[in-house]
């Protein structure tokens, strides 16, 4: 039986065999010598609209199965269980004080991009233009702007929801821009510039160096519910002592029945 | 994947051009051999345990069923289910089943099997440590087997791809354990796992499907490091007697009769509503009527620091081992020691 080596190595052999064979051919065809066409200009990359492999916009619900105890409740203070957080992370967070945290207007704090996807909430994600994905969460009544193609962060005062930059992950290399897009392939967003906040509600923090990186998939299943899994990695040379990597569970409504808003709570 | 499809491509058209039935076989097989593998999973893979730290390593509280849709039926197993039952020399060799391999506390390695002639993936081979049933996937087409045939502690896995991500349907799955403080799935449970990987990351994300012990399908996911240098210890289950018992006895407790199943909220603060678990209990609005009338407790007081936090490690009563002051310790120390069997 012919290997796997020997199979390709034929099948090249007869391709270049079959095209140089055609392409002489057709230039036999023809009355004139055609004169080779200028090359196309280079279409450009399609907008982030366009080119996403997966739906990702409708109305999810984050659904609690892990770690509940520490999302569907503010733990007691000095609960750090499973935070790869450093002594200097501890000590600010054996400080935690809610009732200053909201003398102070900072009850918003635990809503933060990094603490705000962890909250029992529901995302209502939307194209805002062709290149701008709006991600609302009821929760905290935040909303986060996903920016695709060439956009440059603003700069500015970090803010509690950062500036995030956002690619779509497809595996597929050197597809040109009118080619269709994949069916399959992930987006990845990066968030920088955020005003420090917590990680866990009971003033666990995270400090204005923290880069937010995550990467969402949708997972299909066999009974037609679709999930989104997005998978979190927190940086934070400050407080942490190593990434804090988790995954979020959100399943898709069939609408946006169950959208309630709601203002922060520091407690 | 570009030279993958390229090459694909090429045995495609091997198989156009070919004309004979055996080419068109031999070539159709290098297709699907060159396809049929999105990316490598091979590996070991470090458990970073950043999340259900201690559902996944110490073990949870008894009568902690917080964030499971379980129904009635699971309850009262939970209720009855004793920890020191996995002492007796009969059962401290059962097998956890697959789904303990990616969702308990050890690390994961990844195999891949390969065909000889085609290279084409036959299978992935996923080992966790001592007790956990190996984890097959059957990646070359066979169908699952006759409702019929045997459950195992493995169960049945078969794969495919989507894109990047790994598909994977188990059936045929003994009845087992989920949480080691005895909350159960059936032996009509099946599960779909679905394997990213993102850079040095994989996420595996397993919905549990059980009619008999579960209100809705149970998700979760964990998300590992490849990691050359994490260990996977192939560490054989030698019975033998630990705690003398009278023959025939069962540790566990009659309906009503445990005493621990109030330590749990107690001690968070937590209606015992909510300790019971529920499909309702996990979703947001469930959490919005809570907190009217939730109050934090003071002062954490059990498993403070976790395994993966600090420089410094807990002493799993409250205080962190470091230059501050100790945590104020508990009014009443916890009684009901978590379970213990890995």
């Amino acid at each position: 039986m012919p290997t796997l080596g020997r199979v390709l190595r034929a099948g090249a052999v007869l391709g270049i065999a079959v095209i140089t064979f055609s392409t002489v051919a057709a230039q036999g065809r023809g009355a004139a010598p055609q004169t080779p066409a200028a090359p196309a200009a280079p279409a450009p990359p399609p907008t982030g609209k366009a080119g996403a492999p997966v739906d990702l916009t409708g109305t999810w619900v984050s659904v609690i199965t892990e770690d509940w105890r520490w999302r569907m409740v503010t733990p007691p203070k000095g609960d750090y269980a499973s935070l790869p957080i450093n002594m200097d992370a501890k000590k600010a967070a054996d400080t935690w004080d809610p009732a200053k945290d909201e003398a102070a207007g900072e009850a918003c704090k635990g809503y933060g991009a990094p603490g705000l996807m962890r909250q029992p909430t529901r995302l209502r994600v939307a194209w805002q233009d062709d290149n701008t994905l709006k991600v609302e969460a009821d929760a905290g009544t935040q909303t986060r702007l996903l920016h695709f193609g060439e956009w440059k962060a603003p700069g500015g005062a970090p803010t509690l929801q950062g500036d995030t930059t956002a690619s779509w992950e497809t595996g597929a290399r050197g597809r040109g821009g009118n080619a269709p897009p994949p069916m399959f392939g992930n987006l990845k967003s990066v968030t920088k510039n955020l005003k420090p906040g917590y990680l866990r509600k009971n003033g666990v923090p995270y400090s204005d160096k923290t880069t937010l990186t995550e990467y969402w998939d949708l997972l299909r299943q066999p009974n037609g519910e679709q999930w989104m899994v997005i998978t979190t990695v927190v940086e934070d040379p400050t407080y942490l002592a190593r990434t804090w990597i988790t995954s979020l569970n959100f399943k898709k409504e069939a609408n946006g029945s169950k959208w309630d808003p709601s203002p922060c709570s520091a407690r | 994947m570009q030279m993958t499809s390229t090459a694909a491509a090429i045995a495609a058209l091997a198989l156009a051009i070919a004309g004979t039935r055996d080419a068109s076989a031999q070539a159709l097989q290098a297709a699907a051999a060159l396809q049929g593998t999105a990316i490598d999973l091979s590996g070991t893979w470090a458990n970073r345990l950043h999340e259900d730290w201690i559902e996944r390593a110490p073990g949870p509280h008894i009568g902690d069923y917080t964030g499971l849709p379980i129904n009635d039926e699971a309850r009262a197993v939970a209720d009855a289910y004793q920890v020191s039952m996995q002492n007796m020399p009969e059962r401290q060799c059962i097998l956890y089943t697959t789904q303990y391999i990616v969702m308990g506390p050890q690390n994961l390695r990844i195999q891949q099997e390969l065909d000889p002639i085609s290279g084409a993936v036959v299978a992935f081979h996923m080992s966790g440590t001592v007790d956990r049933a190996t984890h097959d996937v059957w990646m070359d087409g066979r169908p699952h087997p006759s409702p019929n045939a045997p459950h195992t502690a493995g169960g049945f896995s078969t794969g495919k791809w989507e894109g990047r991500m790994l598909t994977v349907t188990t059936t045929h799955l003994k009845s087992g354990l989920v949480w080691r403080n005895g909350v159960p799935h059936s032996d009509q449970a099946t599960m779909v796992e679905h394997y990213a990987r993102h850079e040095n990351m994989l996420t595996v994300t397993m919905i549990l499907t059980d009619p008999v012990y579960w209100e809705e399908p149970f998700i979760r996911s964990a998300t590992f490091e490849i990691d050359p240098n994490t260990r996977v210890l192939p560490e054989p289950c030698e019975p033998q007697v630990e705690i003398p018992r009278t023959p025939g006895e069962v540790p566990h407790y009659l309906p009503g009769t445990n005493p621990y199943l109030a330590e749990f909220p107690k001690m968070f603060n937590l209606p015992a509503e909510a300790a019971r678990g529920g499909a309702k209990t996990t979703y947001p609005e469930y959490g919005k009527a809570l907190r009217s009338t939730y109050k934090s407790p003071d002062r954490c007081t059990v498993y403070c620091c976790g395994g993966t936090t600090l420089t410094v490690m807990n002493n799993n009563q409250g205080a962190c081992r470091s230059d501050d002051p100790p945590a104020t310790p508990p009014a009443t120390p916890p009684a009901a020691p978590p379970a213990k069997r890995e």
